[in-house]
């Protein structure tokens, strides 16, 4: 068994693991956060995405002893006081979901490319979430929430000459 | 799918990985990103007794031009070359390669070191380093081994590294003026590996003529390979339609793919010769010729 501390969504977790415990079953299974999902468990589909230490990684292809002494974000750290984060927001205006089971994964690559690339065209969207499969939505519409995303965090960054 | 167990440990430095090799020896594997060993182990295709994770070793990952030559610690994640501006402004044939690598979240963690040190021909750095004739340096327990490319490469999945050596830095030498490269990859989606693909790197002399050229392949063999004879055809020569088309065949016919899920051997040698008439093309059109 391997101690390590893990800070999920802001929280430091310390356990006692397996090496070979995957971070997404430390996750779903240890901490009982279900929103991050096991799809395809071959680092294909996406659908385990979260964050660490701010970037997208598949997380049914990182044992949790990788992830000792770092930030890892799911799902459920992304609202805030009720408060839905942008990308959550816009997969919600402009229906970016239909079954939902990719929506988790999709999301937290989005936090990621948009975090690189805050005004993405929408070829480096498709390219962005291209290692994320949906099988209901044909993407238009998850594009379309993204580019919905992004407006709003950049309007929502006041710019410099504005601020009296 | 759950890997069989293991020990793991985590060195801060490549002394202590390199003593744990020493004391494990062929029991151990080294894991950077992990993102061609724990595939392997979920399958249980691998099943080390100890994991070493050397991730957290300082001071291996880096992209920089030092004394001729460009020089890639083992430790640096495949964003940092898409991200990186040397790459993307010298270097078009890594930049063209480290795109069609996986996908964004994979090359978020995988590294360069791994890519080359898994030796696995489906992978896409082994040809583009063969095409740049690189070399790559190898720390054991009496120091460093730089090896040239051409011997690094054994056959399937074996690389010249010993059991108590680690892949720490990827040399490429500069390319002189009035160079191009070019890599083209089929792949049937993002992620996969290639059916087959073509890394390309050249450079021309005062009179136009090819005066060096590498071409590597990816998938199509055994081990990762060199089109040799497609290379010898053409350095030294004006490069006409007619010498790309027969060096392009050359390549097709030299290959040795298998056929799978990705196609016959027909379709596979048949894509090699397309995509490289289309990556020396790409490779002169990027030389200024």
């Amino acid at each position: 068994m391997a101690n390590i501390t893990v800070h999920i969504n802001g929280v430091p977790q310390t356990l006692d693991v397996e090496p070979r415990l995957l971070l997404v079953h430390l996750i779903r299974e240890n901490l009982n956060l279900t929103g991050t999902h096991v799809g395809c468990d071959t680092s294909s589909c996406g659908a385990c995405t979260v964050l660490m230490d701010g970037r997208s990684v598949k997380s049914c292809t990182v044992y949790a002893v990788q992830a000792n002494g770092k930030e890892v974000t799911t799902i459920e750290g992304l609202a805030h006081a009720g408060q839905l984060h942008p990308l959550q927001e816009g997969f919600k205006e402009e229906h970016g979901l239909q079954c939902g089971f990719c929506t988790p994964g999709m999301i937290m690559r989005c936090v990621d490319l948009l975090e690189r690339n805050p005004n993405p065209t929408e070829e480096e969207i498709r390219w962005g979430i291209s290692g994320n499969l949906c099988r209901c939505t044909g993407y238009n519409n998850i594009v379309k929430a993204v580019e919905y995303a992004a407006q709003k965090m950049q309007a929502a960054e006041v710019p410099a000459e504005t601020v009296a | 799918m759950i890997p069989q167990a293991f020990h793991y440990e985590a060195p801060t430095n490549l002394e202590g990985a390199i003593a744990l090799l020493q004391k494990y020896g062929s029991d151990a594997k080294i894991m950077s990103g992990g993102h061609s060993l724990i595939p392997m182990m979920k399958l249980r295709l691998a099943t080390p007794e100890h994991v070493i994770d050397i991730s957290g070793i300082q001071g291996l990952e880096y992209i920089h031009e030092e004394g001729g030559a460009l020089k890639i610690g083992a430790l640096t994640k495949e964003v940092a070359l898409e991200e990186s501006s040397l790459i993307n402004d010298k270097y078009p044939l890594i930049a063209d390669a480290t795109k069609m690598i996986a996908d964004p979240s994979v090359r978020n963690l995988a590294t360069v070191g791994g890519n080359l040190a898994h030796g696995d021909a489906a992978n896409d750095h082994p040809a583009v380093m063969l095409a740049l004739r690189a070399s790559v340096v190898a720390a054991g327990p009496n120091g460093d081994r730089e090896i040239p490319i051409d011997d690094f490469f054994l056959g399937f999945f074996t690389t010249a590294l010993e059991a108590d050596e680690i892949l720490t830095e990827i040399r490429i030498p500069i390319p002189p003026a009035h160079s191009g490269g070019a890599y083209l990859k089929m792949e049937r989606k993002v992620g996969d590996y290639a059916t087959a693909a073509t890394a390309v790197q050249l450079s021309l002399d005062a009179d136009g003529k090819c005066a060096q050229i590498g071409i590597g392949l990816t998938n199509v063999s055994a081990a990762p390979m060199r089109a040799s004879r497609s290379e010898d055809l053409l350095r030294g020569q004006v490069l006409t339609e007619e010498l790309i088309q027969e060096a392009a065949k050359m390549a097709a016919q030299d290959c040795d793919p298998n056929p799978d899920l990705r196609g016959s051997i027909a379709y596979k040698r048949s894509i090699v010769k397309t995509y490289t008439a289309r990556a020396i093309h790409k490779a002169l059109e990027r030389a200024g010729a």
